[in-house]
């Protein structure tokens, strides 16, 4: 088990009140809220540990503990290629942690989502308000004793109403003006709400409201089955809805010890890479129709429908095909998986050949996108991002390379990296990871579909075939306790992590030992990038503004769950 | 003009033509059946060849009303304030799991169904429904407006009417810990509206 000594200086600082806690999935350490900032802010500037990009912090419920609550921070070091997890105990008669956006902003929307959903108050926090829920919503979700369906009416009167730090301004300048976008607004994906300042053309101020789409994953996952989970993990990114479901099933298979066979292992490579494809071709497709060109959209849009034929065939679903199951896949591969594969690796490149080059010296694209919100590598980590936005700033971190899981060390690729960190590099670094992408599959496929199962030979685990389960009675009674009662996972905890298509996605899962887990935490990798929306809008027109939200990429079901 | 001339039944029955084979859609697209509600109106579906390719994202343009995605319950007020803002005639397919009933999301911020705030004229199953199966609702949907004659001073503007004039009946639903606070909703919606009314006065 790997743990991380905490340096001798800082343990020396804080005696006391730091305890490394032993024998978890990644380092841990319980630190006291008193020092909780201190600690943080040093653990960030400390070269020897540069822990420079806060994942997440969210809150955890043990009614039966006492302290009864914890908040629990997942931080990261791009340098050193390190994770730490902090877990900090907190009383119910007082739920609060200092707030850490003075070191990381990252930790801005978290926080208010940690007060949104267990009522922790973060103090010092600049504007400590729900995120998710609506206003008229009375209660903190998340905490155990809040019934799952209890629900709360909201009017027209309880909507947000935006608030706003204006600038000074000279006396010379237009009248300004406050206009709403969204959140039905094709601009802004149907969930989004931004309301804007101008100050003639240029937005001079802006406020985000997010929770339109806030669907309680969490709350739903922990009133289900281990496997019943898998569709609702469908519905967090559904351009890419394979992708979560690798990532959920590796995250419980690390739990009970077991390890997917290599059929579904190669087929979970493979099928993630395509479903990479579907996720940055809808994105790259709808930047350019935010834009005006709708043509680009028809292009991008029909190697989805190439790709969903695949997968189809596959598992029986187009987009929320919930392909895995904990230990391999749903099903075994149709026989004539290579011929379509190949035949979809013939398809796709002409098509994104002919999109690159109706776009790429296209004047009215580059004088649009060149330099429109753009965001430096520093800026960048400091607020948390990853995923190809990340990577369009020059900071080539990618999951699959840093810690490689399935087949990705076994192929050769390379992770595209673009300095401009603008629109029109986000744009570019897509496309390039599609091409990759395709490079990994065409590896792949040249080496064939490994021999075997496609899911572990384990009755605790995986349903019996359905011509044992209705001849023999002991595959019967298998059957009948996994539907009934589900896996049961060993009590504990752990952090899994996959490159989704917007980042690092990670599933934080633990259980309790009883059949349904004891709390399913997804780390969004939308939720932190859209977050800085409002700052990159700043100073540019509602134009840009509209083309920098497309060309994020935030989907709706994930960042909002 | 009025009573049954040559004259309006003949144009009863151009209009309804026209009408029934160029719908305006609006789709309120939230959630993951947006995403195939794209795949309809892109290349191979192609909504475009029964005339239904003229998608509008302002409600005053706009006459079917597609509600495509899970609707929670912040949502709610803006899908009920653009269904207002429609012009008559206007229909409503709920799309989707969710929108009809609120699927697999059995939960603290999610609308058990659209059918709570609006009335829904056509519900497409599914999570989400094929494009095969949305194009199939439309369908039914053009089948139902020719069923209802003389829909302008008929029935459908008769019940969207009684919609808007009161509180429905409370409605026999046993799945209804959730539903119960319809009346509350209905109330409370009666109010603002209400509300909006001294408001333009």
């Amino acid at each position: 088990m790997p743990t991380l000594a905490p340096p001798e200086p800082l343990l020396e600082k804080h005696r006391g009140s730091i305890t490394p806690q032993e024998g978890l999935d990644q380092p841990c350490w319980i630190v006291d809220r008193s020092v909780l900032r201190e600690v943080c802010a040093d653990l960030k500037s400390n070269p020897q540990t540069r822990f420079d990009l806060l994942l997440e912090c969210f809150g955890m419920d043990f009614p039966d503990r006492d302290p009864r609550f914890e908040a629990v921070y997942h931080l990261y070091s791009i340098r050193h290629g390190k994770r730490l997890r902090l877990k900090v105990p907190l009383p119910e008669s007082d739920p609060t942690v200092p707030s850490l956006v003075p070191v990381w902003k990252a930790a801005n929307w978290f926080e208010r989502e940690m007060w949104d959903h267990f009522g922790f108050r973060a103090e010092g926090h600049p504007d400590l308000r729900r995120i998710l829920c609506h206003d008229a919503f009375q209660g903190h979700p998340l905490r155990k004793d809040y019934d799952p369906a209890r629900r709360w009416i909201c009017t027209e009167k309880d909507m947000y109403k935006p608030k706003f730090d204006l600038p000074e301004r000279p006396e010379d300048m237009f009248e300004r003006m406050t206009i709403n976008i969204g959140p039905s607004h094709p601009a802004m994906h149907g969930t989004f709400r931004l309301t804007a300042v101008l100050d003639g053309e240029v937005i001079v101020a802006s406020d985000v409201e997010i929770g339109y789409l806030h669907r309680c994953f969490d709350k739903m996952s922990e009133t289900h089955t281990w496997n019943q989970v898998i569709p609702y993990t469908d519905r967090l990114n559904y351009c890419s809805a394979l992708i979560n479901n690798v990532g959920y099933c590796k995250t419980v298979e690390k739990m009970l010890g077991i390890e997917a066979p290599p059929k579904a292992v190669w087929a979970r490579t493979v099928l993630s890479e395509f479903s990479r494809i579907m996720d940055h071709c809808v994105c790259n497709g709808t930047t350019l129709v935010d834009c005006g060109g709708i043509t680009n959209f028809w292009y991008m849009f029909q190697p989805r429908e190439e790709i969903y034929g695949l997968l189809e065939a596959c598992f029986g679903a187009r987009l929320t095909v919930s392909g895995c199951r904990v230990g391999g896949l749903l099903a075994d591969l149709p026989p004539d998986f290579m011929a379509r594969a190949r035949k979809l690796l013939e398809i796709i490149p002409p098509f994104i050949n002919d999109m690159e080059s109706l776009v790429d010296h296209n004047r009215i694209w580059l004088d649009r996108a060149v330099g429109i919100a753009a965001v430096s590598g520093e800026q960048a980590i400091d607020w948390g991002w990853t995923g190809p936005c990340l990577r369009a700033s020059g900071v080539g971190y990618d999951v699959r390379k840093a810690f490689p899981y399935d087949l990705y060390d076994t192929v050769d690729w390379e992770v595209p990296v673009f300095q401009g960190g603008d629109v029109h590099d986000r744009y570019r670094v897509r496309m390039a990871e599609i091409r990759q992408s395709l490079r990994i599959i065409e590896q792949l496929l040249d080496r064939g579909i490994p021999e075997g199962p496609h899911i572990v030979d384990d009755p605790h685990v995986a349903l019996p075939p359905k011509d044992k389960a209705y001849n023999q009675m002991e595959a019967m009674i298998y059957h009948f306790k996994l539907i009934m009662d589900g896996i049961q996972v060993p009590a504990g905890e752990r952090y899994g992590f996959v490159e989704g298509g917007n980042g690092e996605l990670g599933f934080y899962c633990v259980s309790d030992g009883s059949g349904k887990p004891y709390r399913v935490r997804v780390r969004p990798p939308c939720f932190p990038i859209f977050s800085t929306f409002s700052q990159m809008i700043q100073g540019h027109t509602i134009s840009d503004a509209v083309i920098s939200l497309g060309g994020l990429n935030v989907i709706a079901g994930e960042l909002e769950r | 003009m009025t009573g049954e001339s040559w004259l309006t039944t003949t144009f009863d029955k151009l209009e309804e033509w026209a009408q029934t084979r160029s719908f305006w859609p609006l789709p309120f697209g939230t959630a993951c059946c947006a995403i195939e509600f794209m795949s309809v109106v892109s290349s191979h579906y192609d909504v475009a060849r029964f005339g239904y390719e003229v998608v509008r994202f302002s409600p005053r343009q706009s006459d079917i009303l597609i509600v495509a995605g899970t609707i929670t319950d912040k949502m709610g007020p803006v899908l009920k304030k653009i269904y207002d803002q429609m012009p008559e005639p206007k229909w409503v397919i709920s799309m989707g799991a969710c929108a009809c009933s609120g699927g697999f999301y059995r939960a603290y911020h999610v609308m058990q169904g659209i059918d709570e705030i609006i009335p829904v004229d056509v519900y497409v199953p599914g999570c989400p429904p094929s494009p095969e199966g949305l194009i199939y609702g439309i369908l039914q949907l053009k089948e139902r407006v020719q069923r209802e004659k003389g829909k302008h001073g008929g029935e459908k503007l008769k019940r969207n009417a009684e919609i808007a004039a009161g509180p429905a009946a409370p409605r026999d639903d046993s799945r209804s810990s959730s539903r119960a606070q319809r009346s509350d909703l209905d109330a409370t919606q009666a109010t603002q509206d209400e509300h909006a009314h001294s408001g333009a006065a």
